[in-house]
């Protein structure tokens, strides 16, 4: 029996008139990587953001549903956005280090809680750093800035700033899309040793990296989630029409 | 050669000769007021009040004066001016008001610097009841440079890339912590940039100072905000309008400009200094 530590339930969502996401309700495992991919457009982007409610920003949206995280749902009013945050890391498709030191970014997320003990602060720096597989390319240049390093290195970076508050869960939005092969298969490899210790959920173009790395797989088409199970079975024998027309490259 | 390459040909050496002319004048301009003002520096001028009805002596109260006005100018303006545009960029809806509001500011940065100085005269002389004052004159300066310092850190909020501000968000930071932890920080050097320029068109108006600040001659500094003083674009249109010797006198005005450039060409290259170091180092 796997433990799940994300459950969506009915979640629905609407960028002024138009529905973007219809009754969605799957589960997501905890220490898991669950994939979602589906054609562009298609709302996997948006689902993603529900989780950390990053759409709450944007003008005119509406949301209905249920996203239960550690038993409670997270778009209840008392829900307190800065800790839901800290416990749903998130990283972007294109890598996005802020414009200061490779350390001050690591140490962001923390500053905002207001965490002040700074040897304690070194040491998650430090490890989160280690985790992203990234430490030993910069351990000698912490104070430099972040914009030097290379593409592959700042989504690292990016993977580290997000693993510094000591999330839950991590969500990944295509976060390979803009790098090359080898730094790609780096970010990959990362990702499955991630779940050891966080549950990550994945959006992806690339059909290839789904079968790759994910336990899970939830399939997305228009809004709607047309097939959600274990990766092996969905890429294998495809339950749904759509899904076999989609992983055939029928579209998308 | 066919009719399009003359008429490409002639074209090109007409843009050549648009350039020429305007160096031509860039150059002559500083040529003269350097040839007739350069003369005058000495480490005297610089440090000496004018002496014998403005004849000799040198040029110390003047710069001082502008110093002041320029300084509190800025300290008025900038913090104001930066937290307009925070609130314009990051708060403000896209409103009617709002829309006003920006033309109203674009359209302040076109007024005519005579016009902002009736309004100090109006405004801090006479109803605030501040004199003829660095007060007044600053604050005169400043409302004249509010817009463009507006104008300035507006862009260079813009400027930043909202994925720094969704980074900011997705790791638990409020607003408020991402306006101050993220966009201030990325967006300064631009709007430094911005603040330094303004300094310069403070230091060198005259029309916003003539009622509001400066005096033709004073001896002594100035001890508190409420003290007139002497400033080197006033003492150049004075040395030129109401002189009574003007043989002694011209050069004087003239090694004031000559002071005035400096102190503006200063400013200006500091703040081409630090857009350049801080461009090197953003690549975003
Ligand atoms: N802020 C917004 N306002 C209005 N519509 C939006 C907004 N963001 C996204 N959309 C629309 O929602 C739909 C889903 O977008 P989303 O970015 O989630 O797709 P996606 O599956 O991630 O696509 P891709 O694979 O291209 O990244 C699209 O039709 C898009 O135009
Ligand atoms: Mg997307």
């Amino acid at each position: 029996m796997v433990k799940n530590e994300l459950k969506v339930e009915k979640l629905n969502l609407w960028f002024g008139e138009k529905q973007i996401l219809k009754d969605v309700t799957f589960s997501i495992p905890d220490k898991k990587i669950t994939a979602i991919i589906g054609p562009s457009g298609c709302g996997k982007t948006t689902l993603l953001r529900c989780f950390n409610r990053m759409n709450d920003m944007t003008d005119n949206v509406k949301i209905k549903g249920k996203i239960i995280l550690d038993g409670c749902n997270i778009y209840e009013e008392k829900t307190n956005l800065s800790s839901l945050r800290m416990k749903v890391g998130m990283v972007f498709q294109r890598p996005n280090p802020f414009p200061k030191s490779i350390f001050e970014n690591v140490a962001f997320g923390l500053r905002v809680k207001g965490f002040k003990d700074k040897t304690r602060l070194t040491e998650i720096v430090e490890k989160s750093l280690k985790d992203a597989w990234l430490w030993n390319e910069v351990k000698d240049r912490l104070n430099s800035s972040a914009m030097e390093l290379s593409g592959g290195q700042q989504q690292r970076l990016c993977i580290a700033r997000a693993l510094a508050t000591n999330p839950e869960v991590i969500l990944f939005d295509e976060p390979t899309s803009a790098l090359d092969p080898q730094a790609t298969a780096k970010i990959e490899e990362l990702s499955v040793e991630l779940k050891n210790s966080v549950t990550v959920v994945q959006v992806t173009h690339n059909i290839g990296q789904a079968a790759r790395i994910s336990d899970y797989t939830a399939f997305l088409y228009l809004g709607e989630l047309v097939e959600f199970g274990i990766s092996e079975k969905l890429f294998t024998v495809p339950q749904d029409k759509r899904t076999e027309e989609y992983l055939g490259g029928k579209f998308g | 050669m066919g009719l399009r390459k003359l008429k490409e040909i002639l074209g090109i050496n007409l843009l050549r000769l648009t350039i020429f002319i305007s160096i031509l004048f860039l150059f002559l301009f500083i040529i003269l007021i350097f040839a007739k003002g350069a003369k005058m520096l000495s480490f005297s001028f610089l440090t000496q009040p004018p002496k014998s009805g403005m004849t000799k002596g040198g040029i110390f109260p003047a710069i001082i004066g502008t110093l002041y006005l320029t300084i509190f100018s800025v300290l008025f303006a900038f913090p104001i001016g930066v937290l307009s545009s925070i609130y314009l960029v990051e708060y403000a809806k896209k409103n009617f008001l709002v829309t006003i509001i920006r033309t109203a500011i674009g359209t302040l940065a076109g007024v005519p610097s005579i016009i902002f100085g009736l309004f100090g005269l109006a405004i801090f002389v006479i109803t605030f009841g501040f004199g003829v004052s660095i007060l007044s004159g600053s604050l005169t300066l400043g409302i004249m440079i509010l817009p463009v310092i507006i104008k300035a850190s507006e862009e260079a909020i813009k400027a930043v890339p909202d994925s720094f501000r969704e980074a900011s968000y997705a790791l638990g930071a409020t607003k408020r912590q991402t306006i101050i932890k993220v966009v201030i920080p990325t967006a300064i050097p631009s709007i430094l940039t911005g603040a330094i320029m303004s300094i310069g068109r403070a230091a060198g108006e005259t029309a916003p100072i003539l009622f509001t600040a400066a005096t033709f001659y004073t001896r002594k500094l100035p001890t508190s905000i409420f003290d007139e003083v002497m400033a080197l674009p006033y003492h150049i249109y004075a040395l030129m309008t109401e002189g009574t010797a003007p043989e002694y006198q011209v050069p004087i005005a003239y090694g004031t400009s000559v002071v005035l450039l400096g102190l503006v060409l200063v400013i200006s290259s500091v703040s081409i200094i630090i857009r350049f170091r801080m461009r090197r180092k953003k690549k975003w």
